[in-house]
């Protein structure tokens, strides 16, 4: 009796029926939209921060993005996330040296990254995958140390430039000067990971995918490869991990073995904000921490460039503390 | 008793081995010994931590900066005896240990690991903006510099004494509770273990352990503290150290410090690939092939091998 009741609780939770947490957090939100909107339309700097954190934070979403969707399939961490996004932007870099126009190296990129991401789960994850999650964690610490070496060793420690082709020019929109490259970083992002949305929702593949992300066990008995398709969720996350890898080189203005590392920071915390479960709270965590953290470095100079990470890593903190799945994680039930 | 003797034997001869080491070796490799027995001091409260107690934590760095930034300060300010600063590390680290598993109470599994992450990523920063008491970028000078061989015995007896405080420590109530905790929360609440109390405990003692090796790294390092040697880079280094010296036993500790201690220094001149990617490479290249080959770490080889003797 009491257990048909929780079941029906459940059910009413996944259902998407608003609790007290979550409505908080979506009033949280509004308001941080209705005070970012407030303070554009009155300062023409304030305006220039935002958009800019807005283009940061979608660099950060889509690694987060990327770090959410390898935790949903096999619930691990991939510290090496970030490197590998690294490493795709060198290979990017080398295809136009190679005489590759920038948008032709843009798809060849993703497409080895998908490549690359599935070849390591295969060969790299898969035999520790069943063993322990710390088994995993090291063995993508070991990918992070070994993917820094290789590019070191192949392309040297020095900074490198990528020709991208968004210019240095701006539009002018009632004052406020808005770089070409932001709206150009926001549009390809949202492109990109609306495509992976749409492959998630629309198709059978994305279907396999979350059954095998949900319930492996009864995912497989009805015929999903679950192997295959935790391949293919790594390969998707290098893809996404190349686009914020590509599409953070013109903020760092040049390419070099440890441009990623930062950023890696952020998309965690952006991915924690969000509750790791959520491809969605990725997406708006990263976008809070860009926008926060530039507005700050801009606004309070006693915090400045030096406090800016140990300040998120605060506010994340406190957020934890208050709602320990973060924004949009929903509380696991476990039976013991 | 019975079982325990060849464990006994084995941390007799590798005693004994420690011993005789210093009047063989030469100069530059004791001090690669030293460096050993630095991490295995960290690795060691890691363990304590990560392997007995299921706490991940990737920001042990961030308690050897602590504990080293103390010793390297109180030498340059107060010109206090090196033995009572590393004293004051182990009690400051103590206390921050035990403030840093408060949060750990709310978080477990894959959130600690990544609250444990910022910190270590956010304490090389602190330095940089309190300089004037710091050292900023240029780092904490001590006054007094020591020799390779005083790091060496150093190292050492910390390592030796904390081995055995650790082993006294978990083979009692308090490893039982730790234990519990780790195999279920739940089911050790139930049986009255007190999960705040020996959380945080287990937090504490652990970043005290880190914070010694911080300590003795420092003064290994000419007795030099700046933000770059405790970066990120640190935190994995303990983790891998741990995970290959197995999680939850004692017995693979000196691997897994031998491991981190050694290989970066020893692959540093790679043929072909050239000086630093060499020790990156090979580095990497082993993490991931030892964990591969070996799913317990070393000391699941040697539980592995005394089956087969016994067979």
């Amino acid at each position: 009796m009491a257990s048909a009741e929780s079941s029906a609780i459940a059910g009413l939770r996944r259902r998407g029926a608003l609790d007290a947490g979550t409505a908080t957090v979506w009033l949280v939100l509004l308001g941080a939209a209705i005070f970012l909107l407030i303070g554009c339309l009155r300062s023409t700097a304030f305006a220039g921060y935002t958009i800019q954190g807005l283009a940061l934070g979608s660099v950060y979403g889509s690694l987060a993005l990327a770090l959410v969707l390898v935790y949903r399939a096999t619930h691990v961490i991939n510290f090496a996330q970030g490197e590998l996004a690294m490493l795709t932007t060198y290979i990017a870099y080398q295809l136009m040296q190679w005489g590759l126009s920038y948008w032709v190296a843009f798809a060849a990129t993703l497409a080895i990254a998908f490549a690359l991401g599935t070849l390591l789960q295969v060969t790299l994850i898969r035999p520790v995958q069943h063993r322990s999650v710390i088994a995993v964690v090291i063995v993508t610490v070991g990918l992070f140390i070994l993917i820094d070496g290789i590019v070191n060793w192949i392309w040297g420690a020095d900074f490198k430039v990528l020709q991208s082709p968004f210019g240095f020019a701006s539009f002018d929109v009632g004052g406020v000067a808005i770089p070409h490259k932001d709206v150009w970083v926001i549009g390809v992002v949202l492109v990109s990971v609306l495509l992976v949305w749409g492959l998630f929702r629309f198709t059978k593949v994305g279907l396999g995918m979350r059954a095998a992300a949900l319930r492996p066990a009864a995912a497989a008995l009805v015929g999903v490869r679950v192997d295959s398709m935790l391949a293919i969720g790594w390969g998707l996350a290098a893809v996404l991990g190349a686009v914020a890898g590509l599409m953070a080189e013109p903020f760092q203005f040049s390419l070099s073995p440890t441009f990623m590392q930062p950023i890696l920071v952020y998309a965690f915390a952006a991915a924690v904000l969000g509750g790791l479960e959520s491809p969605a709270g990725a997406l708006v965590g990263g976008l809070a921490i860009g926008v926060t953290l530039t507005l700050i470095v801009g606004y309070v100079p006693q915090i400045g460039a030096e406090l800016q990470t140990p300040f998120a890593f605060a506010v994340l903190l406190l957020v934890l503390l208050v709602k320990p799945t973060g924004l949009f994680g929903r509380r696991e039930v476990r039976r013991v | 008793m019975r079982t325990q003797i060849p464990a006994l034997a084995s941390l007799l001869v590798v005693a004994a081995v420690l011993c005789v080491l210093p009047f063989i070796l030469s100069d530059y490799n004791i001090y690669l010994a030293a460096q050993v027995g630095v991490f295995f001091v960290a690795v060691l409260g890691l363990n304590i931590l990560t392997g007995y107690t299921g706490q991940i934590s990737i920001g042990h760095g961030a308690f050897m900066a602590i504990g080293g930034y103390t010793t390297a300060v109180m030498s340059r300010d107060h010109h206090t005896n090196l033995v009572v600063t590393m004293l004051m590390a182990l009690a400051i680290c103590f206390v921050v240990g035990l403030i840093v598993g408060l949060p750990a109470l709310r978080f477990s599994g894959v959130y600690l690991a990544l609250v444990t992450f910022a910190l270590a990523v956010s304490i090389p920063f602190i330095p940089l903006q309190y300089s004037t008491f710091l050292g900023g970028v240029g780092g904490v000078t001590s006054s007094e510099e020591v020799s390779n061989l005083w790091i060496y015995v150093a190292a050492w007896t910390c390592s030796a004494l904390g081995f055995v405080l650790a082993w006294l420590l978990l083979r009692g109530r308090l490893g039982r509770a730790f234990r519990a905790i780790r195999d279920s929360e739940i089911a050790a609440v139930a049986s009255g273990v007190e999960l705040p109390v020996y959380k945080t405990l287990a937090f504490g003692i652990s970043a005290a352990y880190a914070g010694v090796a911080g300590s003795l790294f420092v003064l290994a390092t000419n007795g030099f503290a700046n933000p770059d040697e405790f970066g990120v880079f640190l935190s994995l280094e303990l983790l891998i150290g741990a995970a290959i010296a197995g999680l939850g036993s004692l017995w693979g500790i000196l691997a897994g410090a031998a491991f981190v201690g050694l290989l970066p220094q020893v692959s540093n001149s790679v043929p072909v690939i050239g000086h630093n990617q060499g020790r990156d490479v090979v580095f990497g290249a082993a993490v991931i092939l030892v964990m591969l080959v070996l799913p317990d770490g070393f000391a699941g080889l040697v539980a592995r091998l005394r089956r087969l003797a016994r067979a």
